[in-house]
């Protein structure tokens, strides 16, 4: 049985592995659920340490195509490589084949993940929530760390997100702000190549969704990749360097910050836009 | 009887009767005498008026007279249903009292422990397995599990005891082979298999497992989806996301009905006196048809499972408080620390400050 690494595609510029590290490349994605179609063929590249901003109308298939990338969910067609590495399959023959689990939860510890409503584990404390992986998953090439190893580590990526002082608290007793950077040293905690973030603000206070964006840019600057679905149009300009804009399950187009937002080419987009960047800007 | 007042009720100086109370309610401006300010409540065309200063005013809260009527009527019941125990000599507390700790009962009392022990555990533990098998995607598994509730939850224990315990009848022999070959590695006599004692736990432990089975899958839905999915996010192998992440929140959900359970089985158990099988209740039977003593001897039994029942709920209390963390921003006081509180701050001239500490 072949093992994840041998499936390498003809990545582009494989010089150096730390040049490479976090290239996404989603290639022809099709889903459906029951009868609507909600990936239409999707086709995207995010370069190493790149920040891509998916916006779009909701219902318009961000969130799922950000759960394909860590094979969440399951394609109908077409494939995810990071770094040249198919995800969640492996190529026999002319098929691909679905890894066992066991191979999948390996490739998912390199692609971290935070979620709209947090997901925290309510029963463990912050610091248990971040060590809470790391001491049993088993990664790529890296031994499981230890209990001491995970604690400090843990505590170092609270310091991170400024939360080192809350390492003891449950996720109930902390603000929903708080919570969700606290889910982001959780994601953190296995060092991934890639993030992905889905609507990280949407369920916050909106005096509380600062503080999070000052961390995912923060975050932004590290060389880790970034894939983020969100309706924060001014965050979104801020720290992406490419912005893709989707609608009914296609890529309607995408461009750095500065063409999508200013100078759109479609009618969608700029319909988009009108409705939606005025009140976020005027503010 | 005091409890239903309010400590600003208590040490209000003025007596207790319904007449007199009324009075500041009504009208405030009364009681501040009419020759001081006029006599003028907000009415509806006092639109704009200032209200009087009434900062100095003392707070009365409402009565609830029919409240004391109720606890009244109660307590007398209460007190009637003491009287008629400790006095109608029918209980026979005399004969009670030296069978309660007589060596046969107290062996009846742990065969009772011991069936429930043994098959509480091994109910539960098969009843998480069905549960899983109901979760599960296979078709096949779902329906042996479903098919395995459905049987075990509308036959009547009594008769599902007598049918294991009379297997014999059905199957002379038990071997344990390769199906449809003559090849055995182990075979047995049913009769000397299935004693009285493996009846009576194969019959409470199947019906158990079909009963909790169906508690732990209601458990393991109420939790969030999410939180399953976070952890496959983050790498987490499946058997740990059910052990660490799942389970821990589902049993938020199925204590209060497991010990439910765990208590019907302690008490359940006494139907394994069909078996012939010495456990509490079945002992207290054959002494009461030796001495005739019925109902004392029915009174120590039940006092026993009473007493049972009173442990495991306190066992209860502190194992769902356990499961509480996370789930409360902080955890209500055990009754322990109330009572340590409340000398705390009762106690004459103690250190209330290092005492309250204490307690959180």
């Amino acid at each position: 049985m072949s093992t994840v690494a041998t499936n390498t595609l003809p990545a582009p510029a494989a010089t150096d592995a730390e040049t490479t590290r976090g290239l996404v490349e989603i290639t022809k994605v099709r889903k459906s659920f029951g009868a609507t179609e909600v990936l239409k063929g999707i086709t995207l590249t995010v370069e190493p340490g790149g920040v891509a901003v998916i916006v779009g109308p909701s219902g318009s298939g961000k969130s799922t195509l950000l759960r394909t990338i860590n094979h969440l969910e399951k394609v109908d067609a077409g494939f995810i490589a990071i770094d040249g590495t198919l995800v969640g399959y492996e190529v026999r023959g002319r098929r691909l084949h679905e890894l066992r689990e066991k191979e999948i939860l390996k490739q998912r510890t390199e692609i971290g993940m935070v979620f709209q409503n947090f997901n925290l584990f309510p029963h463990l404390t912050a610091l248990e929530n971040v060590t809470a992986a790391p001491v049993v998953a088993p990664r790529a090439g890296k031994p499981r760390s230890s209990k001491a190893e995970a604690r400090e580590r843990g505590l170092e990526l609270l310091d991170r997100v400024g939360l080192k002082d809350r390492a003891g608290a449950y996720p109930r007793q902390l603000s929903g702000g708080q919570q969700q950077r606290v889910a982001i040293a959780r994601a953190l905690a296995l060092d991934p190549k890639i993030l992905l973030f889905d609507e990280p603000t949407s369920a916050l206070d909106p005096e509380l969704v600062n503080e999070v964006l000052d961390v995912i840019r923060e975050l932004a600057k590290s060389g880790t990749t970034l894939i983020i679905v969100t309706h924060e149009m001014g965050f979104a300009r801020d720290v992406a360097d490419t912005v893709v804009f989707m609608d009914q399950g296609q890529i309607v187009e995408q461009g750095t910050p500065q063409e999508i937002f200013t100078n759109p080419h479609e009618e969608r987009t700029r319909s988009f836009f009108s409705k939606v960047i005025e009140p976020a800007f005027n503010i | 009887m005091s409890s239903t007042a309010t400590p600003v009720a208590q040490s209000a100086p003025v007596p207790a009767s319904a007449g007199v109370e009324s009075a500041p309610e009504t009208a405030p401006a009364e009681v501040a005498g009419p020759a001081t300010t006029p006599p003028e409540t907000a009415g509806p065309g006092s639109a704009g008026r200032k209200a009087a200063d009434y900062a100095d005013y003392r707070l009365v809260p409402a009565r609830h007279p029919w409240r004391w009527v109720g606890t009244a009527v109660v307590a007398l019941g209460v007190a009637g249903i003491a009287w008629s125990l400790a006095t109608n000599p029918r209980w026979e507390w005399g004969v009670v009292a030296p069978w309660f700790t007589a060596q046969s009962i107290v062996n009846g009392l742990l065969e009772t422990l011991k069936l429930t022990a043994i098959s509480g555990a091994l109910g539960f533990i098969l009843g998480f397995i069905l549960a899983l098998m109901r979760l599960s995607a296979s078709p096949l598994l779902v329906s042996v599990s479903w098919t395995f509730s459905w049987i075990f939850r509308s036959t009547p224990l009594l008769v599902q005891m007598l049918l294991w315990y009379n297997l014999g009848y059905l199957y002379e022999k038990i071997s344990l082979g390769l199906p449809f070959t003559d090849v055995r590695f182990f075979e047995a006599q049913t009769t000397t298999l299935i004693s009285q004692f493996a009846a009576a736990v194969l019959g409470l432990t199947l019906n158990q497992a079909a009963y909790s089975a169906e508690i732990i899958r209601g458990g393991i839905l109420s939790v969030d989806q999410g939180q399953l999915e976070a952890a496959t996010a983050l790498g987490i192998p499946a058997w740990r996301r059910s052990t660490r992440i799942v389970l821990p929140q589902a049993m938020r959900a199925i204590l209060p009905t497991a010990f439910n359970e765990v208590i019907g089985l302690v008490k359940g158990t006494s139907i394994v006196y069909v078996l012939a099988y010495s456990e509490l209740f079945y002992t207290v039977q054959v002494i009461y048809n030796r001495t005739q003593q019925v109902l004392p001897l029915l009174l120590v039994a039940t006092l026993w499972y009473v007493v049972i029942t009173s442990v495991l709920s306190v066992f209860q209390y502190y194992i769902e408080r356990h499961y509480s963390k996370g789930a409360v921003r902080t955890l209500p006081l055990t009754p322990l620390q109330k009572a340590r509180k409340f000398l705390a701050t009762h106690a004459p001239a103690t250190r209330e400050t290092t005492q309250e500490r204490g307690t959180r």
